[in-house]
């Protein structure tokens, strides 16, 4: 499987947010985005994403399920953790693994993260870093392919991050891709970096 | 499948949890209906005439109340995004929200018809007419909202904007409604020409709805 990006061109507002991108993220690779604020890492991500349109280029996912477009086999943790307060931790889980696509969701994905424990406390409850952990088990509880992550070690402390780190190894070595925006080392030895400059 | 039916699960719980809003559209329909005779006096005769098209009134302003929190609340959350990453068609995810919301705020208002018609002077067969067309009637009014929901989406506290927006689409369907109810309690037209003509509008705007609202999201996610 190949994630491929030919001459990405991004305009929101009016505004010229990057052109003429260029990448290629293989099987098992990660791919970090960086660059300064404002240099369109997250548009890239939502680009991928299929939240932002592509004003030119070519996205594409070579090998992937024919059946499903790019966006369906991708996952998705932005800045906003599509939780609701009023849900239990485990409700919010299950609804967004059911809703993705997973068969019979389990309680792995909150294992994995180490909120099995707070599994029935309802999320208005959590702390920014247990929210965090939370939209991080719904990339374990349904299998995808692609994982876009932006930002992905923000709220988190030493331990979560390690345990982040531990996940997407795991993901990598399962033949997943990642491409995640960061202003920081996300916990991977082996990655592939895309600098972002500003547009001409 | 599973996925429509999560999602329909999702939104009825979240609505009957406490701060879901579910039964505030309830309350502000009996407040509505019970200010009408102050305003209108006590002329039984004459809130017995009009009852029909106040309880309408009264419906159709309570529907538009709640239409905010339809499709907001997930668009400040992240949710409708990674709705977008899902496997099902938006027009589908959309129309199971929509139903949800017609569960939880316009069933309510059907329910509660019937006991305001007595504030009205409104007899038991006149209420359940009255209740009859809200029920096949407000499934419209949440669809044709649904419109107005997706369009507002992006914007902050569009609430206001929301309700002038989606009041002129909803004439038909009150004009229809409040005609199959006079058609019930006075005549001289058989009941069934105005309801049939309701039931088509709701049929009508269940397609348009999802379908516009659907394409009005995908364009106005950016």
């Amino acid at each position: 499987m190949r994630l491929l990006g030919t001459q990405l061109v991004c305009v929101r507002g009016g505004r010229q947010v990057f052109a003429g991108l260029d990448f290629d993220v293989g099987a098992g690779e990660a791919l970090v985005v960086t660059g300064r604020n404002g240099a369109g890492k997250s548009s890239l991500l939502r680009m991928i994403a299929g939240f932002v349109r592509t004003a030119g280029g070519l996205l594409e996912l070579r090998h992937g399920d024919p059946e499903l477009t790019l966006p369906e086999q991708a996952h998705y943790l932005g800045h906003q953790d599509a939780l609701k307060p009023s849900l239990s931790v485990a409700e919010n889980l299950d609804f967004w693994a059911r809703y993705l696509g997973a068969e019979a969701p389990g309680r792995d994905g909150l294992e994995a993260v180490g909120l099995g424990a707070v599994a029935a406390l309802p999320a208005a409850y959590l702390s920014a870093g247990q929210r965090r952990r939370l939209s991080i088990a719904r990339l374990v509880a349904v299998q995808r392919p692609l994982w876009l992550l932006d930002e992905p070690t923000s709220a988190l402390d030493r331990a979560a991050q390690e345990t982040l780190a531990g996940l997407m190894r795991a993901h990598l070595a399962g033949g997943g891709l990642i491409v995640a925006a960061a202003h920081g080392p996300i916990g991977l030895a082996d990655t592939k970096e895309l600098r972002l400059e500003e547009a001409p | 499948m599973t996925a429509l039916a999560a999602l329909f699960v999702r939104d009825v719980r979240l609505a009957i949890r406490v701060g879901g809003g579910g039964g505030i559209g309830v309350l502000f329909f009996l407040i509505v209906v019970t200010l009408m005779p102050f305003a209108i006096g006590p002329d039984l005769a004459l809130l017995g005439r009009i009852g029909p098209a106040i309880l309408w009134l009264g419906a159709l302003l309570a529907s538009l109340l709640t239409l905010d929190r339809l499709l907001a609340m997930d668009q400040e959350d992240g949710s409708l995004d990674l709705m977008l990453t899902g496997r099902s068609p938006l027009e589908l995810a959309v129309a199971a929200k929509a139903l949800a919301h017609w569960l939880t705020t316009g069933l309510p208002l059907v329910i509660a018809a019937p006991l305001l018609g007595l504030f009205l002077n409104l007899d038991l067969g006149s209420s359940g007419a009255v209740a009859l067309t809200l029920l096949a009637g407000t499934p419209a009014l949440t669809f044709i909202g649904l419109i107005g929901a997706a369009l507002s989406v992006t914007l902050r506290r569009g609430g206001l904007l929301l309700a002038v927006l989606v009041m002129p689409l909803t004439v038909p369907v009150l004009i229809f409604g409040v005609a199959a109810s006079n058609a019930a309690l006075v005549g001289p037209l058989p009941f069934g020409t105005p309801f049939t003509i309701l039931c088509a509008l709701t049929l009508i705007s269940i397609v348009v709805g999802t379908f516009a609202a659907a394409t009005a999201l995908r364009h106005g996610m950016e």
